[in-house]
């Protein structure tokens, strides 16, 4: 067994901001939606659809925004503030290992918030499951990609931990903007959703949206979000210090 | 005695600064060599290019035989290093610490037995951020030693120790000295350097100004303390 990695999901636990934030919160979301009968009703500006229908992909964009630039980063560069990173490069282990280790823990950590998500919704709320479920997946993973990449190059930007809170919540909250979590892109204006589709969450919640109505993703969706994934690996890549 | 660690003429510079201008020296097996200076002399970052954290800009390292950066997997393996200024994870228990490093290395020592060492038993479950600075220095100088280094490098290794520890630690560095690890100790603490070094380097303004024994020191400067010929021979000519 990896020590490394169980120790680092050991703290990643008993932190608690993560699986609360990152699973909690976008559970609560759905519960509290859920009970509102408004979220019920068949609307015309949503192709027949209920709001509770167009916002399950949209809480998943959250989880996933929510882990990977609101709880990873910090620990990232809290640990090269500290000079973790550092004291592990004079060990035959080396710092990357860490870096595998969280990037590990994020995804499990999204795979956990994101079934979690789907089988409330289908099983508390009577959500239909996505129809397209490969094409939800391939969505899913690319807008996974996407955001552990911004959240990278959060941590290689920011000096420390604090830093690092404040520019991962700065890059938040304009992205689930436009992932429509206060205004789902249907309902847009034409300008506004335009520019959605441009950022990667706006990108992850269409293709999501396309797979939960039966249809593979749309490939301009698709690429924005591998454009978004490579873009921000290479500028984390090369920003990114280990102390 | 063969030659463990050899240094020709290290320089390395930060942008315009001159971190390190010309240091060589040579430690030899089962030594405990001081290396000493003024804050800003240079010491940490010959320790750095040492533990090949740093890539030097001019002279050569061999740390047994190797290269740091080179070869830095098999130098990390025999070389415990104990850092100025490197913390731990806030939540992480002096316990898991001692276990997650002894993982790093292919043949640790018991953890639990260097704990005792160390004064730390029963603080196993005791998250690193509640510890005291005596109680993360100490725990620093456990993981510095945890993987049976053949080589330990120390920087400032009794700083914000109390008196009874702090000797405590001298005796634990000879015997962990006995077992025939050679030690590089940083410090400026002068009784320390009395007390434990074989020989010392004294490092003035990036450069060594002299090489040998705490006896040879104090005769060249001309002094009854360590301390006084250290301030005489670091003294700025200005």
């Amino acid at each position: 067994m990896n020590t490394l990695a169980v120790t680092e999901l050991k703290l990643f636990l008993r932190e608690r901001s993560g699986p609360a934030f990152g699973v909690g919160l976008p559970i609560l979301l759905l519960i509290i939606f859920g009970n509102l009968p408004f979220y019920h009703e068949h609307r015309d500006d949503l192709g027949g659809r209920t709001l509770l229908d167009t916002y399950v992909p949209i809480l998943v964009a959250f989880a996933l925004a929510m882990l990977a630039l609101n709880v990873l980063p910090p620990v990232l560069a809290g640990y090269r503030e500290k000079g973790v990173l550092r004291r592990l490069r004079t060990t035959p282990a080396g710092p990357i290992r860490v870096l595998g280790a969280q990037m590990v823990i994020t995804l499990v950590t999204a795979v956990v918030a994101v079934t979690a998500l789907l089988l409330v919704a289908r099983f508390a709320f009577g959500v239909a499951l996505p129809r397209q479920f490969a094409g939800f997946l391939v969505a899913t993973l690319l807008a996974t990609c996407a955001l552990t990449g911004l959240g990278l190059f959060v941590a290689a930007a920011a000096p420390g931990g604090r830093a690092a809170n404040a520019i991962g919540a700065a890059v938040f909250y304009p992205l689930i903007f436009f992932g429509g979590l206060f205004l789902p892109i249907e309902t847009m204006p034409p300008a506004l959703a335009r520019i959605s589709h441009a950022t990667p969450l706006g990108a992850a919640v269409t293709a999501m949206q396309d797979a939960t109505n039966g249809h593979w993703p749309h490939w301009i969706a698709l690429l924005t979000l591998l454009a978004w994934a490579g873009g921000a690996a290479i500028a984390a890549a090369r920003l990114f210090r280990w102390e | 005695m063969s030659t463990v660690i050899e240094v020709e003429h290290l320089h390395k510079r930060y942008g315009k600064t001159v971190a390190v201008d010309d240091v060589s020296f040579t430690v030899g097996q089962g030594e405990i060599f001081g290396i000493l200076g003024r804050n800003g002399a240079g010491k940490t970052t010959t320790v750095e290019c040492l533990a090949g954290l740093r890539t030097p800009d001019g002279g050569t390292i061999r740390v047994l035989g190797r290269d740091p950066l080179r070869d830095h997997a098999e130098v990390t393996r025999r070389v415990g290093v104990q850092l100025q200024d490197g913390q731990l994870q806030d939540r992480l228990r002096v316990g898991e610490a001692m276990w997650l490093y002894a993982s790093f290395y292919p043949d640790p020592a018991d953890p639990a037995e260097l704990l005792d060492r160390l004064g730390l038993t029963g603080r196993e479950r005791t998250p690193y951020a509640k510890l005291s600075g005596g109680q993360k220095q100490r725990l620093s100088i456990a993981l510095a030693l945890v993987g049976r280094p053949r080589i330990a490098v120390l920087d400032e290794l009794t700083t914000g120790l109390d008196p009874h520890a702090r000797r405590d630690t001298w005796d634990l560095i000879e015997a962990v000295r006995a077992g025939g690890v050679t030690i590089v100790l940083v410090t400026h603490f002068m009784p320390e350097a009395e007390r434990l070094c074989d020989r010392i380097a004294l490092i003035d303004d990036g450069r060594v100004v002299h090489t040998g024994t705490p006896a040879e020191l104090l005769a060249r400067a001309g002094e009854s303390t360590l301390e006084d010929a250290y301030v005489t021979l670091t003294r700025r000519t200005a």
